[in-house]
């Protein structure tokens, strides 16, 4: 297909659908063939993105949390009167706010105080209540300051729990499996995606694997405690999510966070799209994986766009990217 | 001389689970220098092969931001609190 899109000559663009609350814009999120950035691959390995950025948060998140919240209110423990809270380093903190929104309910969110100031805007923007967390104890010291909170008050909430709840990686099993089974016509062979509480790995990939277990499901996980992919866990040194369960992986590829942070520079220069860092390490462990076979269908899928860490490290080494690249 | 440094979780399998350390030296440079003498290994996690701050590392001497102030040679007073800070951390 020509990277040009055909219009006119009686063929309209594609027609977004009309919905009645922007809860039904979840989902259903576009799969961009990398043709640029994949130089060295195999010509018979094709390597898609799905690129979830366009979800109405603007994150992966938002599936998660509409199925924790909906799951809830099924369940009865969320019910009128009751406070939303969860401790989030930032995506899922948008994604129940703009949820809680919607259908009504308040929303608290325990976010570490360096998360970027965009994120902080938007979840003040959908009106939720933000409680800082110490910079120095990352997305762990949230997860504890949430649950001494909850330990005084418990009546008064209802906490989503994305790293326990079932939910988030039903929404995955529910919702982005078939969509990326589909997008490929059943040609997937493998699917890389990071972990930070896991529910997209763990959902998608036991939905794959349950249409053909010969798909390869691979994470990706920052190659050190210490680290600045934001949205990822090191496991080894990270309160284990409830939901992951290491044995349904076929393989981790560590991916340091500089490699991830040019790796996003690439894609704005030779794709056109500009995205966050969690996604820029999927994207350099995806090449790997993809430089690795003969043929195959990659699959990656990058959990938001980029707009939100204009602020932030992301782009410390833009300049010096930028040098190299001019007298490359 | 020296300066209190708070370290952040993932580095303190480093400082044998110390939430803050002292070090020693006229700058963030020397300080650096003086931890991983007695800490080894936080250097190569905070600076890169070239010696420079890792990109997705902020530290603040007594909150300020050092990419604002004299990079690695912002100078440190006995008393100051320097803070290693990672971009971010978690899901």
């Amino acid at each position: 297909m020509s990277l040009l899109p055909v219009w006119g000559e009686g063929v309209p663009p594609p027609q977004p659908q009309r919905v009645p609350s922007v809860l039904h814009l979840i989902g259903n999120t576009p799969l961009l063939e990398l043709r640029k950035i994949t130089t060295g691959v195999s010509p018979r390995v094709r390597v898609f993105a799905k690129l979830e950025g366009f979800n109405p948060g603007g994150s992966v998140k938002d599936r998660a949390a509409l199925k924790m919240i909906a799951e809830g209110l099924r369940s009865g423990a969320l019910a009128p009167g009751k406070t939303i809270i969860d401790s989030t380093s930032g995506n899922t903190g948008i994604a129940l706010a703009l949820v809680g929104t919607v259908l009504g309910y308040p929303v608290e969110l325990v976010i570490p105080a360096n998360v970027s100031i965009e994120r902080k805007k938007i979840i003040a923007a959908y009106g939720a209540k933000i409680i800082f967390s110490s910079p120095l104890e990352g997305s762990d010291g949230a997860i504890r300051l949430c649950r001494q909170i909850l330990y005084e008050t418990p009546e008064r909430y209802f906490k989503p729990d994305q790293y326990f709840n079932t939910a988030n990686p039903q929404a995955h099993y529910e919702t982005t499996g078939p969509e990326v089974w589909s997008q490929t016509q059943g040609r997937v062979t493998h699917f890389v995606a990071g972990i930070g509480t896991s529910g997209t790995i763990m959902g998608t990939g036991r939905f794959l694997k349950e249409k053909n277990s010969q798909i390869q499901i691979i994470a990706v996980e920052p190659d050190d405690a210490f680290h600045g992919l934001e949205g990822l866990k090191h496991m080894a040194s990270s309160i284990v999510p409830g939901i992951y369960h290491e044995e349904q992986l076929d393989r981790k590829i560590p991916v340091g966070t500089e490699e991830a942070y040019d790796a996003v520079y690439r894609l704005g220069r030779e794709e056109g799209l500009l995205v966050g860092q969690s996604a820029g390490a999927a994207l350099w462990a995806t090449l790997k994986v993809a430089r690795e076979l003969d043929e195959g269908t990659v699959v990656t899928l990058f959990p938001d766009f980029g707009d939100k860490y204009l602020s932030t490290n992301l782009w410390v080494g833009w300049k010096e990217f930028d040098k190299r690249q001019q007298y490359a | 001389m020296s300066a209190r440094v708070r370290i952040p979780t993932p580095l303190r399998r480093f400082t044998g689970g110390a939430e803050e350390v002292s070090a020693g030296g006229a700058t963030v440079a020397a300080i650096v220098e003086d931890l991983e003498r007695n800490h080894p290994g936080l250097k190569e996690r905070i600076c890169d092969e070239a010696g420079k701050v890792r990109r997705f590392v902020n530290i603040f001497v007594n909150g300020d931001d050092i990419r604002f102030l004299n990079n690695l040679e912002t100078p440190v007073k006995a008393g100051d609190e320097v803070s290693i800070v990672p971009a971010i951390a978690g899901g």
